[in-house]
C-alpha cells in the first residue's frame, strides 16, 4: 500500500470523473449535450492507474469512452465538459463531441469512433516512437467488442512484427453493447491471441488503481525497454449502459448490484474511511462538487464555435475545393 | 535555363521521393513490396539499398494496418509515403482515409494534422479485370480533408510528388500503369514543384474543350490531333489536380471555345467530371453554345475480355465523337 496522500489522490481523481459522467449524464437529459454519450462509470481506476503508470509524454489513443483518460491525463474538467456542450473552449473546440476529446498537450491522443479503427493509429504513434528514439510508450485502449475486427488484428500483427513500443489493453466490460462476451468471442479470453502474434500478456480483473500501476508498469517498462509490445486483458464493468439511449435491459439489477459492491472507487473510500481519513474524503469530495460545478458552468457561459473555425480545422490554407 | 534529364514516368516519381527524402528525414515509405522486391511496378527500385530497411519497409498485406499506423505516425509528426500495389486495394484501407486520415485535423479541433501521401496506380491497366481496374479518385475527391493528384507528364509527376510530400494535409497520389514507361524531361532542380490546384493547358485551340487529366490526356491529345484533320482546333486541359480543382483555367477556356468535353476514367454517375460540369454549367453559363458532355468508362464493372475492356474504357473514337456533338458538327 503507498502512502495514503497518494491513495487520496487516486480516490480524488476516480471522484473527479464519476462526479463528472453524472453531471454529464444530467446535462444530457436537459438537452445540453447532444449526439452520443458513453459514460466511464465502473472503470476509473484503470483510467487513473494508466495515467499514473506513464511518464507525461507517453501517448493515450481510446475508443469513444473517452472522458475518463482525457480527465486522468490532465484534461481539465472545464474543457472536458466545454466539449461535451459543444463550446468553442472545449478540448476539441466544440468540433469533437463526447467521442472525440484531443488534448494534444496532456499526449492525449484522441478518442475515437469507429470501433477498431484506432488501434493502427497507436501502433503507429508508437512507430514514430522508435523511428525517432524518443522513448515514449503508446498505450491504446479497446473494448472487447473491438476484439473481433479486422484492424485489431492487423494493429497487433504489424506492432509484433515491426517490435513497437505499445501497450495494447482491453477493456473488457463484459458487453459489446447489448451483446454479451458469450455471444460474441468463441474463446472469451482475448490475451490466448497474444501467443499467435508473438507478444507477452496479461489478464486481471481490475481491483485498484495501484494494481493497474503495478500490472500495466510491467507492460510500459517492456515496450520502453525493449520495445516489444504487449496485450493485457482487463476486466472491469461499466454501471450504466453502452450510451446513454441504452437502458441496459440485457443484464440484471442483480449483476449491476454485484459490480458495485467490487467498484474500485467505493471499495477504496470505505478502505481510507477505514484508515481514519473521513475528514479528508469529505474534504476531497466537496472540493470535487466545486470543480465539477464550475465545469458545468464555465461550459455553461462559454461561447459557441463559429463557422470561420471549419475551413482551417480542415485543411491548412487555402480549402481544397 | 535548369537542367532536364530525360526518365521514365516510374523513374520521375522515384527522383521525386528521393529528393524529399533526402531533404528530409521524417519522410519514409512503406508498403508491400517496396523494399527487397524492388516495388511491385519499380516504382520503389534501388531505394532500399539507398535508405536502409528504417526508411523503406516491407509491410505484410494489411492495408488497413499500415495506411493506420502511417496516420498515427503522421499525426506526431513524421511524413509517411504509403505505396499500394494499386488503388484498388485502398478499398480496405478506406476507413483509415475517410474516418481517420481526413478528419483528425477537424475532430481535434486543429491541434492535430495528418501530413500523409498515399500513391498507387490507378484505373485500367491491360486486362487485369473487374477488381483490378477502379478509378478510384471518384470515391476520395468526395472527402473534405483529402486532397486528390493525377500527373499525366513525367515532369508533373516529378513536381506533384515532390509538394504532396511537403503538403501538411493527406495527399492521394494517382498514377497510371500504362504511363510507367513514358518517357520524359524533368526538371533535376531539387526544388522544382508543381503546385497543387492548377491545371495546365496542354494543347492550345479554339474550338472545344477537352479536359481530362492522367492517362486520358493523352488519349485526348490524340484526338484532338484526329479532330484537327476534320477542321475542328481542340483546347486540352490537363487537369492534374482533382481537389483542390483550377476551375478559373477550365472556365477560361470555356470563355474562349464555347464547348466542353470531359473525358475520363471512372463509371458516369457522379464523380470528378459531374463535378467539373457543374462547375463550368454554374461559372461559364452564358459562355457555353452546348451541353457540356462526358466520355467516360461505360455503367458495368470491368470485363475482362480485351475487346470488351476496350469497348468499356474512353477512346479516341468516343472523344471525337463528343467533341463534335458538343461543335454541332455531324460524326
Amino acid at each position: 500500500m503507498k502512502d495514503q496522500d497518494t491513495q487520496l489522490g487516486f480516490y480524488r481523481q476516480m471522484q473527479v470523473i464519476r462526479r463528472f459522467e453524472e453531471e454529464a449524464a444530467r446535462a444530457y437529459a436537459q438537452g445540453k449535450i447532444g449526439g452520443f454519450l458513453h459514460l466511464y462509470i465502473g472503470q476509473e481506476a484503470i483510467a487513473v492507474g494508466t495515467a499514473a503508470a506513464l511518464n507525461a509524454d507517453d501517448y493515450l489513443i481510446t475508443t469513444y469512452r473517452d472522458h475518463g483518460h482525457a480527465l486522468a491525463r490532465g484534461t481539465t474538467a472545464r474543457a472536458a465538459m466545454a466539449e461535451l456542450f459543444g463550446k468553442v473552449t472545449g478540448c476539441s473546440k466544440g468540433l469533437g463531441g463526447s467521442m472525440h476529446f484531443f488534448d494534444a498537450e496532456h499526449n492525449m491522443l484522441g478518442g475515437y469512433g469507429i470501433v477498431g479503427g484506432h488501434l493502427p493509429l497507436a501502433a503507429g504513434t508508437a512507430f514514430a516512437s522508435k523511428y525517432r528514439g524518443d522513448g515514449r510508450v503508446t498505450i491504446v485502449f479497446f473494448g472487447d467488442g473491438a476484439a473481433s475486427i479486422g484492424d485489431c488484428h492487423e494493429a497487433m500483427c504489424l506492432a509484433a512484427l515491426w517490435k513497437l513500443p505499445v501497450v495494447f489493453v482491453c477493456e473488457n466490460n463484459q458487453y459489446s453493447m447489448g451483446t454479451p462476451l458469450s455471444r460474441t468471442l468463441a474463446v472469451a479470453d482475448v490475451t490466448k491471441r497474444a501467443a499467435g502474434y508473438g507478444m507477452p500478456s496479461d489478464r486481471f480483473e481490475c481491483e485498484s488503481v495501484n494494481q493497474v500501476i503495478e500490472r500495466f508498469g510491467k507492460a510500459i517498462k517492456r515496450a520502453r525497454e525493449t520495445s516489444e509490445p504487449s496485450l493485457i486483458e482487463v476486466l472491469t464493468y461499466r454501471h450504466r449502459g453502452h450510451s446513454m439511449s441504452d437502458p441496459g435491459k440485457y443484464r440484471t439489477s442483480e449483476e449491476v448490484d454485484e459490480y458495485k459492491k467490487k467498484d474500485p472507487l467505493f471499495v477504496l473510500r470505505t478502505h481510507l474511511e477505514k484508515a481514519g481519513l473521513a475528514d479528508k474524503l469529505t474534504a476531497a469530495d466537496e472540493s470535487v462538487e466545486q470543480e465539477i460545478a464550475d465545469a458545468v458552468k464555465f461550459a455553461d457561459d462559454s461561447a459557441e464555435p463559429g463557422p470561420e473555425l471549419l475551413a482551417p480545422t480542415t485543411y491548412k490554407g487555402a480549402f481544397a475545393r | 535555363m535548369t537542367a532536364m534529364k530525360s526518365v521514365r514516368f516510374r523513374e520521375a516519381i522515384r527522383m521525386g521521393m528521393v529528393e524529399e527524402m533526402e531533404r528530409d528525414d521524417r519522410v519514409f515509405i512503406v508498403g508491400e513490396e517496396v523494399g527487397h522486391y524492388q516495388g511491385a511496378y519499380k516504382v520503389t527500385e534501388g531505394m532500399l539499398d539507398k535508405f536502409g530497411p528504417k526508411r523503406v519497409i516491407d509491410a505484410p498485406i494489411t492495408e488497413s494496418g499500415f495506411t493506420g499506423i502511417s496516420i498515427g505516425a503522421a499525426m506526431v509528426g513524421l511524413r509517411p509515403i504509403v505505396e499500394y500495389m494499386t488503388w484498388n486495394f485502398s478499398a480496405v484501407a478506406f476507413d483509415q482515409i475517410l474516418n481517420n486520415a481526413a478528419k483528425i485535423r477537424q475532430m481535434s479541433g486543429g491541434q492535430l494534422h495528418v501530413p500523409i501521401v498515399l500513391r498507387a496506380p490507378n484505373a485500367s491497366a491491360k486486362q487485369v479485370g473487374s477488381q483490378h481496374s477502379h478509378a478510384m479518385e471518384h470515391f476520395y475527391t468526395h472527402v473534405p480533408g483529402l486532397k486528390v493528384v493525377a500527373p499525366s507528364t513525367c515532369a508533373d509527376a516529378k513536381g506533384l510528388i515532390k509538394s504532396a510530400i511537403r503538403d501538411d494535409d493527406p495527399v492521394l497520389y494517382m498514377e497510371s500503369e500504362t504511363l510507367y514507361n513514358l518517357k520524359g524531361d524533368v526538371p533535376e532542380d531539387p526544388e522544382f514543384l508543381v503546385p497543387l490546384g492548377k491545371a495546365n493547358v496542354v494543347r492550345e485551340g479554339g474550338d472545344v474543350t477537352i479536359i481530362s487529366w492522367s492517362r486520358l490526356v493523352h488519349i485526348s491529345l490524340q484526338a484532338a490531333e484526329q479532330l484537327a484533320k476534320e477542321g475542328i482546333d481542340a483546347e486540352v486541359i490537363d487537369v492534374r489536380s482533382l481537389r483542390p480543382l483550377d476551375e478559373e483555367t477550365l472556365v477560361a477556356s470555356v470563355t474562349k471555345t464555347h464547348r466542353a468535353v470531359v473525358a475520363y476514367e471512372g463509371w458516369p454517375y457522379g464523380g470528378v467530371g459531374a463535378e467539373i460540369v457543374d462547375r463550368i454549367q454554374r461559372l461559364a453559363f452564358d459562355d457555353l453554345d452546348a451541353p457540356i458532355e462526358r466520355v467516360t468508362t461505360l455503367d458495368y464493372p470491368m470485363p475482362y475480355n480485351a475487346k470488351l475492356e476496350q469497348f468499356v474504357i474512353p477512346n479516341v473514337e468516343r472523344i471525337v465523337g463528343a467533341a463534335k456533338r458538343v461543335a454541332y458538327r455531324s460524326a
